[in-house]
């Protein structure tokens, strides 16, 4: 672009969902990481707000980041804001002419959009609010079927729906540039993806996950709980490859009782494979494995761009590892059969973190980042619980409520050095850990909740996860 | 099981040191089309064990003419990672099994998939 320089120092306004209010922050502030840019909010920003201007950023930018985010609905260059329409009306008018007039001249095509939140304007009332902007030097003529140029008056009423305000507490109007990735959210649906299980992840907080990992194109990435593969889905959309190991025979073969309501036994062609295939992305596909997260087969290296993961907590899946208290009677030849399943023990939440965090810490590439869901029981978290490791460095940590004392929170690390001996070890004695001792503690204190509200007596959480 | 994978697998039964590369004994070897990506094997390269690629591809027929050595300046050379995008990406392993150098012990593959679960004495 010929006026890039003089466009350089141009506000971009970005137009957020309203959920997973958490989560926002550490998205877009991952998809400017890989622009190598920083996340600029002007003054008066807020987190919770469904708007936020950005200073420092180009068109560029902006695209690069709406072509990914699931938390942003829209982008727009912003040419003017206001507590009220009159402010809104000078700041405009204050708005560099050269900036405005490539979008205005009389050959072009426009149409101007009013969007409220937390209010519904009536139709009249939207005419009206566009013809009270008639002091733009608009040019061109009105095509509300296919403008050129598509123009947004956002009226920001708040957020509290039961103290609506009369009039808009803030005002912007800016020229609109891209949409973000919501759409994947219902596309990407697991209500329509071939193969699922009980546990598969949300569409839209896989996608999350993988912008927090900042996934990017020609990545490798590996999941070692794939389970259905709900996050290679996601990886894979994004351009990444992607492979993933899971200690469930049946779930890597695509073998078994279906999750589905009227449906009992999986389909011969229900795998993690086939639904990489039903979006488009089977060339991504690496390989799955059937393996013990807690028995990695990986060679010692810096194999992978990301780890992203969901672990078993042993609330709708157990938490498993191979091996055994008992003594086990081999078969007189000492072989098994192909289709033998090792006898699984309980697998701590504790050691699930320990291994994970430095399996992560020795196969991420430097740079490369970890996302994986911890567990809390809410009435008892503090920050001290979520686990560290010398090797990673701690991004983000975003709260998802599952009930009143429950919640599971997203967490990202980023590998900033090769281990040495001694960091395998650092954390292991670490009494933070305490909460997830002992592999049912977390379950128990789940069910608790449900066992007071129920009324019934606390032994039923002893009934064992696994 | 692609021969990338097998690459980063290593043999992980208890008292082995030199499990790597493991030995592919395959019954059935398949070779699916996959969309050439110079880049992805471009940034594959520096992360594998040459040696233990060309001879996974030898050892299934399937290595045509890759070279024994790493060729210099390969990002450029199309030809040469078009070669390596089919070992990597296109050759899989249907049916057989993996195993394990020093011990001995293997690993079936069945439909493609490595089952590397130890037992649980092997633990």
């Amino acid at each position: 672009m010929a006026a890039s320089s003089s466009r350089s120092c141009l506000q971009y306004l970005l137009h957020l969902a309203q959920d997973n209010l958490d989560f926002r922050l550490p998205e877009i502030k991952a998809l400017l990481a890989l622009r190598a840019k920083p996340f600029r909010p002007c003054e008066n920003f807020k987190e919770k707000s469904p708007f936020w201007c950005l200073d420092g950023l180009c068109e560029d930018d902006v695209r690069s980041i709406m072509a990914r985010s699931v938390c942003a609905k829209s982008a727009f260059e912003l040419w003017g804001h206001g507590r009220t329409h009159s402010e809104l009306r000078t700041s405009i008018l204050n708005y560099p002419l050269k900036n405005m007039s490539p979008f205005m001249h009389k050959d072009s095509t426009y149409r101007i959009n009013v969007y409220t939140f937390n209010k519904t304007l009536l139709f009249a009332e939207r005419i009206e609010r566009i013809d009270a902007m008639e002091y733009l030097p608009f040019e061109g003529t009105v095509s509300l079927k296919s403008p050129q140029h598509i123009f947004c008056l956002l009226e920001d009423y708040g957020t509290d729906p039961n103290n609506i305000p009369e009039h808009p507490s803030y005002i912007y109007f800016g020229r609109w540039i891209a949409d973000g990735q919501r759409e994947l959210i219902r596309s990407h649906s697991v209500k329509n993806r071939h193969f699922i299980g009980n546990t598969s992840m949300d569409a839209g907080l896989s996608f999350i996950m993988a912008n927090h990992a900042r996934v990017k194109e020609n990545d490798l990435i590996f999941d070692p709980f794939v389970g259905t593969g709900s996050l290679l889905v996601a990886c894979s959309h994004f351009g990444a490859y992607v492979c993933g190991t899971d200690i469930d025979y049946n779930t890597i073969h695509g073998k078994g009782r279906s999750s589905r309501k009227n449906q009992k036994w999986r389909g011969p062609d229900e795998n993690i494979r086939a639904n990489l295939r039903q979006y488009g992305t089977e060339r991504m596909y690496l390989d799955v494995m059937v393996s013990d997260a807690a028995k990695p087969v990986w060679r010692n290296a810096a194999l992978f761009d990301a780890i992203i993961t969901d672990p078993p907590y042993g609330i709708r899946e157990s938490t498993r590892k191979t091996g055994s208290h008992k003594d086990i009677t081999k078969p007189p030849d000492g072989i098994y059969v192909e289709s033998h399943v090792p006898v699984s023990q309980a697998y701590h939440l504790s050691d699930i973190f320990t291994d994970l965090l430095n399996f992560s810490a020795h196969h991420l590439v430097i740079g490369g980042r970890l996302v994986y869901w911890l567990p809390v029981y809410r009435p008892e978290y503090c920050e001290e619980m979520v686990p560290l490791h010398p090797c990673l460095r701690l991004i983000s940590n975003c709260e998802q409520t599952l009930s009143s004392h429950t919640s599971r929170r997203l967490i990202t690390m980023e590998k900033i050095k090769e281990p040495e001996e001694l960091d395998s070890l650092a954390h292991l004695s670490d009494p933070r850990f305490s909460p997830y001792q002992g592999h049912n503690a977390f379950r128990e204190k789940y069910f608790s909740g449900f066992n007071k509200r129920c009324g019934k007596e606390d032994s039923k959480s002893d009934v064992s996860g696994e | 099981m692609k021969l990338l994978t097998h690459n980063m697998l290593t043999s992980h039964v208890k008292g082995v040191s030199k499990g790597y590369p493991l030995l592919i004994k395959a019954t059935e070897v398949k070779v699916n089309e996959v969309e050439f990506n110079p880049k992805f094997v471009s940034r594959m390269i520096p992360k594998l064990e040459w040696g233990a690629l060309v001879q996974a591809a030898e050892g299934l027929g399937q290595r045509q003419d890759l070279p024994g050595e790493l060729v210099s300046d390969y990002e450029q050379n199309d030809d040469f990672l078009k070669k390596v995008h089919r070992v990597l990406l296109e050759v899989e392993v249907m049916e057989g099994c993996l195993q394990c150098p020093e011990s001995g012990r293997e690993f079936p593959i069945s439909k493609g998939i490595p089952n590397m679960l130890l037992n649980e004495d092997e633990v």
